[in-house]
């Protein structure tokens, strides 16, 4: 186990450098500046206009659809990565095998085109 | 490990997953007026698959890795599957049509819901079992939702998948305690992992057991695990009601059966209890609550609900026997349940298809062929002989008494009594009371599908023989 | 060994936070960002024994998938989460039975393992030895050859969830001007341009 660890070091270290930083910078300038907090300072700036709408605006159920099949081809691209490796060692079944997998999928995205479902009008 | 697996047994799956993704480019390359098309060339690759089922090596044939097994009792259970489907998508292209929602990608649910529901009966294994059980959930769960611009179609869809996702969880959980107590998810290796240790099975399995038993009665709707039913049978488009309650609720028996019989073939005495006790509540329940329906899908949620009670005796019981009580059982519910639906679609009036029972009321004198079919599938859901579902009834009790479960038998048979009173209370209202408006001009394809079930369903008497042998043979697959 | 188990308790101690956060929250999308981080702890865990390719599956398709669609799906609905949360404390008893009851089983379970280790018998460790350097190529080994079946079977499954999606949010809308590139390139001088004579005065009709 610790040499699991050890192999994840530069990451630990790389992590631990960036939240060093994030809380170096947003601290020093807590402690650097003024604090005299107003409530005209405090409230949304809209180029000198009150605020027109809350921000939490719905969004079109469109993007809801764009997202999920983003999930789905997401996940066909990750059984893409033990395929990449092992490529050598599964041979041309292991090779065939993923092309009938991706095959399936296309049909699907042929689907997907045909049907206008990637088209943002 | 490398070498390429033998794929016989599964040629009727890779056909139909095949001609689903062919319908699917067929559907979207014609768009919407191409429904009725792709509905029957789906019907068509049903039956060549049906074909293919009965014609395929099916010795016990196992293949990929043991995950798949093509068994007598898998050839049984995927024909009555094909043609749950097969009825269920010829009564479609009418119906969706005056629904008002001709769409291509219904066919191709279905077929993609049937061929999750082929896998799930030939698993042989936890993953491919939970790999095909969710294949058809997905599938059932968009089509419960298909018409999304009804609030109670969505509902049902909703309902459907958070009640559905539940049960695979529970499900997954007693799939993970078997592993992690016999180290296997095969089959195979389950039943010999538990016959092997002499001081009886550990506590973890039969814990899994449990939950896996508790998974499947939520599929199969089975009380106190059968909520949803209701709901879900009265929101979803009534086609897909038809056909959710014959195809899925087979293929779950099936699979329940499967998965009782096969790896948990040591722990007999502890699961027979459970399925008892879900047979039982399910039949007094499915009698009792279905007196108080005014709606007439909800009452037919509730005829399931008791339906599936008295299959889950048959599997109670847990002998040769039993399991062919329950194959016979499935073969006339198929036929006495899609026939009823084919009846409830062909009534239509004005706004929509009829939804309380009242509005059946004169039936008899507007269309007495469609009233004369309605009126033997409820005297034959009621078991009333010499109508197919008292056999059905009569090879399950059998093997129940067989079995010496005595108290189950009687409580059974009472269920039924009471249930034969809300069945003829549908009959008298269709027969004696005043006639209500009338109704549109019956679609064909629905007509001719009650026409031919309700034949089933008259003369299965004077022919038990063939189908009670097939389900003799099927049932011995699953006792090597 | 100290290390790692340092590494665990703040990976599980930050997991577990950030779930009671996630069903504690006012503001949902704050839920769905604490949800993110205990994506990432849970990631770290995975990492811990030895499992990193579900460490990164995790973080690409929940963190980079999954959580945003939450993020769209709490966008997306105009309901007031306040109201929405006052049935919390009613369901609370009933959700805590369902734990304990859980949490109960798991406990019975592991105390079988303990008083009886035997009777995990064929159960081995719970991390095999791999023959190969990592679990991504030990996968890879088997997942397209051994485990085909599994494997095309969730294509189909990932097929059905395309259709599914489209089924259940996709309309076309009529009216609405699409790009038709084929019609763009194939356009022709003579269909594009017109030319007209002006006679002084007259202007163009």
């Amino acid at each position: 186990m610790p040499s699991l660890l050890a192999e994840y070091l530069p990451i630990v270290i790389f992590m631990a450098i960036a939240a060093g930083l994030a809380v170096a910078f947003i601290g020093g300038s807590w402690l650097a500046g003024r604090q005299r907090p107003d409530p005209e300072k405090l409230s949304p700036y809209e180029c000198g206009f009150d605020t027109f709408s809350d921000a939490r605006r719905e969004f079109d159920v469109r993007f809801y659809l764009v997202a999920l099949l983003f999930i789905i081809f997401d996940l066909e691209v990750a059984f893409l990565f033990p395929w990449a490796i092992s490529l050598k060692e599964v041979g041309a079944f292991g090779f065939w095998s993923m092309i009938v997998f991706l095959g399936v999928l296309t049909v699907g995205f042929a689907y997907e085109w045909g049907k206008g479902a990637l088209e943002w009008e | 490990m490398n070498t390429f697996p033998d794929l016989a047994p599964a040629v009727p799956e890779i056909f139909l997953a095949v001609s689903a993704m062919g319908l699917l480019l067929l559907s979207v390359s014609g768009g919407d007026r191409r429904m009725p098309l792709v509905c029957w060339l789906a019907v068509l690759a049903l039956t060549v698959t049906g074909v293919l089922v009965v014609t395929s090596p099916s010795d016990n044939a196992i293949t990929f890795s043991g995950m798949f097994v093509a068994d007598g009792f898998s050839v049984f259970i995927d024909v009555l599957i094909l043609i749950g489907g097969a009825l269920t998508l010829v009564m479609s292209p009418q119906y969706l049509k005056r629904e008002n929602a001709p769409r291509g990608e219904f066919p191709v649910l279905i077929v993609l819901a049937t061929l999750g529901m082929l896998m799930m009966v030939a698993a042989g294994d936890f993953l491919s079992l939970y790999v095909g059980l969710e294949l058809q959930s997905l599938a059932l769960y968009v089509l419960a939702a298909f018409r999304r611009d009804s609030i109670r179609s969505t509902e049902a869809g909703l309902k459907y998948f958070v009640l559905g996702a539940l049960a695979s969880g529970i499900l997954l959980y007693g799939s993970t305690l078997v592993y992690g107590f016999t180290g296997s998810t095969n089959f195979t290796a389950i039943a010999n992992s538990i016959a092997a240790n002499e001081a009886g099975p550990p506590l973890g399995v039969i814990f899994g057991m449990a939950f896996i038993a508790a998974g499947l009665a939520f599929k199969v709707a089975a009380v106190p695990f059968h909520m949803w039913t209701p709901d879900v049978y009265e929101g979803s488009p009534t086609a897909v009601t038809a056909f959710f309650s014959v195809a899925p609720k087979i293929a779950a028996v099936a699979l329940l059966t499967r998965v009782m019989m096969a790896p948990f073939a040591g722990l007999a005495g502890d699961w027979s209890q459970i399925m008892m006790v879900l047979a039982v509540a399910s039949m007094v329940l499915g009698a009792f609550a279905a007196i108080g329906q005014r709606n007439i899908k909800r009452l037919m949620a509730y005829s399931s609900i008791a339906n599936v009670g008295y299959v889950l005796m048959g599997i109670a019981a847990g002998t040769v026997s039993g399991v062919r009580g329950v194959l016979v059982y499935l073969a006339i519910y198929l036929a006495m349940s899609i026939g009823a639906w084919a009846v409830i679609l062909t009534m239509r009036r004005g706004a929509g298809l009829v939804k309380d029972i009242g509005d059946l009321s004169g039936l008899a004198r507007r269309q007495p062929l469609m009233a004369a079919a309605m009126a033997i599938f409820l005297f034959s859901l009621a078991g009333i002989p010499p109508l197919a579902g008292f056999f059905g009834k009569f090879y399950v009790f059998l093997a129940a008494i067989d079995a010496g479960m005595y108290t189950v038998a009687i409580i059974g048979v009472l269920a039924t009594v009471v249930g034969t009173y809300y069945y003829l209370r549908v009959v008298k209202i269709m027969y004696f009371d005043e006639p209500a408006a009338a109704f549109e001009t019956p679609p064909r394809a629905a007509s001719a599908v009650a026409f031919v079930t309700a034949l089933f369903t008259l003369l299965f008497f004077a022919f038990p023989a063939p189908i009670v042998a097939m389900a003799q043979t099927a049932a011995m697959a699953l006792f090597p | 060994m100290i290390l790692s188990a340092i590494a665990f308790y703040a990976f599980a101690a930050v997991l577990i936070a950030c779930a009671a956060l996630v069903i504690s929250l006012r503001n949902p999308v704050h839920s769905v960002l604490f949800l993110i981080l205990g994506f990432f702890s849970a990631a770290g865990l995975f990492v811990l024994v030895g499992a990193e390719f579900l460490a990164m599956i995790l973080v690409i398709v929940y963190v980079g998938a999954v959580a945003v669609l939450f993020l769209f799906v709490v966008m997306m609905m105009d309901i007031n989460f306040v109201q929405m949360r006052q049935g919390f404390t009613d369901y609370l008893p009933v959700g805590a039975l369902v734990g304990i009851v859980l949490l109960a089983e798991l406990l019975l379970v592991v105390g079988v393992l303990v008083s009886a280790p035997d009777g995990a018998l064929a159960a081995g460790p719970a991390v095999p030895t791999l023959g190969t350097e990592n679990n991504t190529q030990a996968i890879g080994e088997v997942l397209y050859t051994r485990y085909l079946y599994l494997f095309q079977a969730a294509g189909m499954v990932l097929l059905v969830a395309m259709i599914g999606a489209i089924v259940l949010t996709h309309r076309a809308r009529p009216g609405v001007r699409r790009q038709r590139i084929a019609d763009q390139v194939g356009r022709t001088r003579a269909s594009g341009v017109e030319l007209k004579k002006v006679t002084p005065g007259g202007g163009i009709s």
